[in-house]
C-alpha cells in the first residue's frame, strides 16, 4: 500500500482524511485506486488527457512528478498538493 | 401580477441564491454555497422546478458539475463531468471549466447541455450525473477554425450559449467567442456557422463567415424566429429565415455606443429587449461609459433606444456586467436582475424604469438567473 497525503482542496472527497492509503505500481495506478474509494477525487486532479492539472503537483517523497507512469515501490509516499493558483 | 423569485448567482468564490417575497421588495440570502469555487452558472431546471445545477472549479481544482434536489441544501456531484475524448495529440484538449448550462428541450424531460472553455458542447440524459461529449460541434471538421487555440478570452475561448428552439428540440443555436454564432437544424449532430453581416475588428476580413465573438444572443420568447445578439462588435438582431444579421446598435446613441456582453428579451414581448453599454473606446475598459451605468431598452425592435438609468449611481458608477449576469423574470410588470464584477446586485422591479440595489459586498459576479419561486 502507498501511503498519500491529501490537500485541504481535496478533503471533502476523503470525509476530511488528510493521510489515506491506496494501492498501485504506478503513480496513475494509485490515483485510479484513489477514485475508487472516493470517487471524482481523480478527475479534480488529473484531466481526460492524463495530465496532471496546471494547478495540481504531485510528489513521491520529495521528488515532483507528472508522470502518471512514475513507478513506486511499498513504503513510498504520494503526496497532492494545491500549488499557488492565484487571489 | 407578480410572484416570487429566487436569483441564481454565480460568482468568483461560490455561489448564493436570493428568494423574494411574492412582490419582490424584500429578499432572503441563502450562501455561500461552496465558498471559493468558481461557479460560472447556477441554472434551475424549469421543466420540475426543483433541480438546480451548478457548474464549478476552483483556482486547483479541475471543473465538475454540481447537482441538488434540495433547494441548494445538499449536493452530489456529476459522476462523469463534461470532458473532450482522449487523445494522443500533444496539444489535446481539456475541459478548464463549464460555463454555460441549458435544460434541455420541455419534451426530453432529464437532458441537458453544457458548453465549455475551451468550446465544446456536452449533453446529459440523466439530469446532470453523466455527461458525453457532443462530437457533431467537438470533432466537426471545421472545428480547428472555428475554435482556434490563440482565440480566446482572457479566460480562455467560450462555447458561452446554448439556445433551443421550444418549437423543435433539434433546430439549436450556439454562440462562440472564437467563431460566432453556429446553427444546428439536427440536434447537434451537425453544426453551419450563421454570422452574415456581423462584423469583426480584430480580424483581417471584417465580415468572416465566421471567427466573430457573439457575447450573447437569445431568442424571442414570443417569437422564437427572432434572435438577438450582443456581439463583441455591436447589438444584432436576426429574424429567420433570413440569415443576415441587422446592426440595431447603430441607433444607439454614438457616445454610447453599442458595446456590451448581455442582452435580454422582454418575456412577452417580441419588440422589447434590454442591453447594458459597456465603454468599446480605444483600450476597452468594459465599465459603464463615463463611469453613469445605465440600461438601454428598445421596444421597437432595435430602431431606437431608451435609456433607463433611475437608480444607479450618478457619477463614478465603473460598473461591468458580464456575459450571464443579466436578467429578466416572466412576472407582469418584468423584473429586470445585474450583477456586477464588483460584487453587486441591482434589480428594477418596473421594466428597467427605477434600479435598486438588492445586495453589495457580493464576490465578483459571473452570473445571475431569475426563476420562479414555488
Amino acid at each position: 500500500m502507498i501511503r498519500v497525503a491529501i490537500p485541504s482542496q481535496l478533503i471533502a472527497y476523503t470525509d476530511g482524511a488528510t493521510r489515506v492509503e491506496a494501492a498501485g505500481a504506478t503513480v496513475g495506478a494509485v490515483m485510479e485506486d484513489l477514485d475508487r474509494r472516493y470517487p471524482g477525487l481523480r478527475f479534480r486532479v488529473i484531466d481526460e488527457q492524463d495530465r496532471v492539472r496546471r494547478h495540481m503537483r504531485i510528489f513521491v517523497g520529495r521528488d515532483e512528478t507528472r508522470a502518471l507512469d512514475r513507478p513506486l515501490q511499498s513504503g513510498e509516499e504520494l503526496l497532492i498538493f494545491g500549488a499557488l493558483s492565484g487571489g | 401580477m407578480t410572484d416570487a423569485i429566487q436569483l441564481l448567482v454565480g460568482t468568483r468564490k461560490g455561489a448564493w441564491i436570493f428568494r423574494s417575497d411574492a412582490a419582490r421588495k424584500t429578499w432572503r440570502v441563502q450562501g455561500p454555497i461552496y465558498l471559493g469555487c468558481i461557479v460560472s452558472h447556477l441554472v434551475l431546471d424549469p421543466r420540475d422546478e426543483r433541480t438546480l445545477l451548478m457548474a464549478a472549479a476552483t483556482g486547483h481544482l479541475g471543473p465538475t458539475i454540481f447537482r441538488s434536489t434540495d433547494s441548494g441544501e445538499t449536493w452530489v456531484e456529476a459522476s462523469r463531468p463534461p470532458a473532450f475524448p482522449k487523445s494522443d495529440a500533444p496539444d489535446a484538449r481539456a475541459v478548464d471549466h463549464s460555463f454555460w448550462l441549458e435544460p434541455g428541450h420541455a419534451d426530453e424531460p432529464g437532458v441537458w447541455w453544457a458548453g465549455t472553455s475551451p468550446p465544446g458542447l456536452f449533453e446529459s440524459r440523466d439530469r446532470g450525473a453523466t455527461w458525453d461529449s457532443v462530437a457533431g460541434f467537438n470533432e466537426h471538421a471545421s472545428y480547428g477554425d472555428w475554435c482556434p487555440p490563440e482565440a480566446g478570452t482572457p479566460d480562455g475561448a467560450l462555447l458561452n450559449r446554448i439556445v433551443i428552439d421550444p418549437r423543435d428540440p433539434a433546430h439549436m443555436y450556439i454562440a462562440t467567442s472564437s467563431g460566432g454564432v453556429f446553427e444546428s437544424c439536427d440536434r447537434a449532430a451537425s453544426w453551419a456557422p450563421l454570422n452574415k453581416n456581423v462584423e469583426t475588428v480584430f480580424l483581417p476580413e471584417s465580415f468572416p463567415e465566421y471567427g466573430q465573438d457573439a457575447h450573447d444572443i437569445a431568442l424571442a420568447p414570443t417569437n422564437p424566429d427572432r434572435i438577438w445578439q450582443q456581439n463583441h462588435c455591436g447589438i444584432y438582431r436576426l429574424d429567420r429565415p433570413s440569415d443576415t444579421w441587422e446592426r440595431i446598435g447603430k441607433a444607439m446613441p454614438p457616445e454610447i455606443g453599442d458595446i456590451g456582453f448581455t442582452i435580454v428579451p422582454h418575456p412577452h414581448d417580441a419588440n422589447t429587449a434590454w442591453v447594458f453599454p459597456m465603454d468599446g473606446t480605444d483600450v476597452w475598459p468594459r465599465v459603464s461609459p463615463g463611469g453613469l451605468p445605465a440600461v438601454y431598452r428598445t421596444a421597437d425592435a432595435g430602431a431606437s433606444w431608451e435609456r433607463q438609468d433611475k437608480g444607479f449611481p450618478a457619477a463614478q458608477g465603473w460598473f461591468t456586467v458580464k456575459r450571464q449576469a443579466f436578467c429578466a423574470d416572466t412576472a407582469k410588470p418584468v423584473g429586470l436582475y445585474l450583477g456586477t464584477t464588483g460584487g453587486e446586485l441591482w434589480m428594477s422591479d418596473d421594466e428597467g424604469g427605477s434600479w435598486r440595489q438588492i445586495a453589495a459586498h457580493l464576490p465578483e459576479i459571473y452570473s445571475v438567473v431569475a426563476a420562479p419561486l414555488r
